[in-house]
């Protein structure tokens, strides 16, 4: 029993979902980063996975570039989460709401 | 036994990541996302993609996991999170059906079997000189614009991260840059 493309892809396909379930169902903010984290590791597993499969090294580069996208994000997000944390005392997003949309 | 490990990494890291989505308390959250993104590492081993795999120890695992754990020293995490879901089913149906549209469109490379590579590989080499010679030829220019992202992202963090709150950046003076306790000029 061997591995086809489909295993990898079927694999990051569950990740995706739980990274969007993840995105849709919590409401606090650092577990959208986490459910986001999620999501873009699941497509970097796709990436790889097709990359490797025919023979081409494109997608492997642009995994390494959504790791670096991921490592800005977390920077700059993160810095705006402590900000919003000492600004209301609490991450949930339904205190945001300030334009009462 | 390449399937074997397949197995056993992809079983881990669903039910890794299934931890961190749907756990209340963000500690158990933060180290199932860490040990997941260990196991997906080891994917990318399985997979040949052996530069990938150890940029996504580093990275990911290294050091985006230990800016979680920083950032996680300001938040109160000993709290369990309190969410309130007010209609739990338009959530299920909007998860289910963005699912179901995921699925379709992963599966459409499937469909597409004359695929030819675009960049190969150069002969002889193996994965992390290949990469080197691709990464610093064919996308130097993509290359030097993310080391420009990453460099603005930093400096945005420590800003955002080291400044007070409550009043705007642009009150404070430029030797107020590094003492914490400086008040604003006009308040002076």
């Amino acid at each position: 029993m061997s591995l086809t493309l489909t295993h990898y892809l079927v694999l990051a396909v569950i990740l995706f979902v739980i990274g969007l379930a993840g995105v849709i169902r919590r409401k606090n903010l650092l577990m959208l980063f986490f459910a986001t984290e999620i999501m873009l590791n699941a497509a970097n597993l796709a990436f790889v996975a097709i990359s490797a499969y025919i023979n081409d090294l494109s997608g492997q580069m642009f995994a390494i570039f959504i790791i670096a996208i991921a490592a800005s994000e977390v920077a700059v997000g993160l810095g705006l989460l402590i900000l919003i944390y000492k600004k209301y005392g609490t991450l949930d997003l339904d205190n945001l709401n300030l334009m009462k949309g | 036994m390449e399937a074997i490990a397949f197995y056993i990494f992809g079983a881990l890291i669903v039910g890794l990541f299934l931890v961190t989505v749907f756990s209340k308390n963000v500690l158990y959250a933060m180290s199932s996302l860490a040990a997941g993104m260990v196991l997906i590492s080891g994917l990318f081993f399985i997979l040949g993609a052996d530069f990938i795999g150890a940029v996504q120890l580093v990275v990911y695992s290294g050091a985006i996991m230990a800016l979680y754990a920083f950032g996680m020293m300001f938040f109160d995490t000993t709290r369990e999170v309190k969410e309130k879901n007010s209609s739990s089913l338009v959530v299920f149906l909007l998860s289910g059906l963005s699912a179901l549209i995921l699925v379709v469109i992963f599966a459409a490379p499937q469909i597409g079997q004359n695929i030819t590579p675009l960049v190969t590989a150069p002969e002889g080499a193996d994965n992390p000189h290949a990469i080197g010679v691709v990464l610093f030829t064919k996308y130097l220019i993509p290359f030097e614009v993310a080391a420009v992202m990453l460099l603005v992202a930093m400096i945005a963090g420590i800003i955002l991260a080291s400044k007070k709150m409550d009043r705007s950046l642009s009150e404070y003076g430029e030797d107020c840059l590094v003492d914490e306790n400086c008040e604003p000029k006009d308040q002076k």
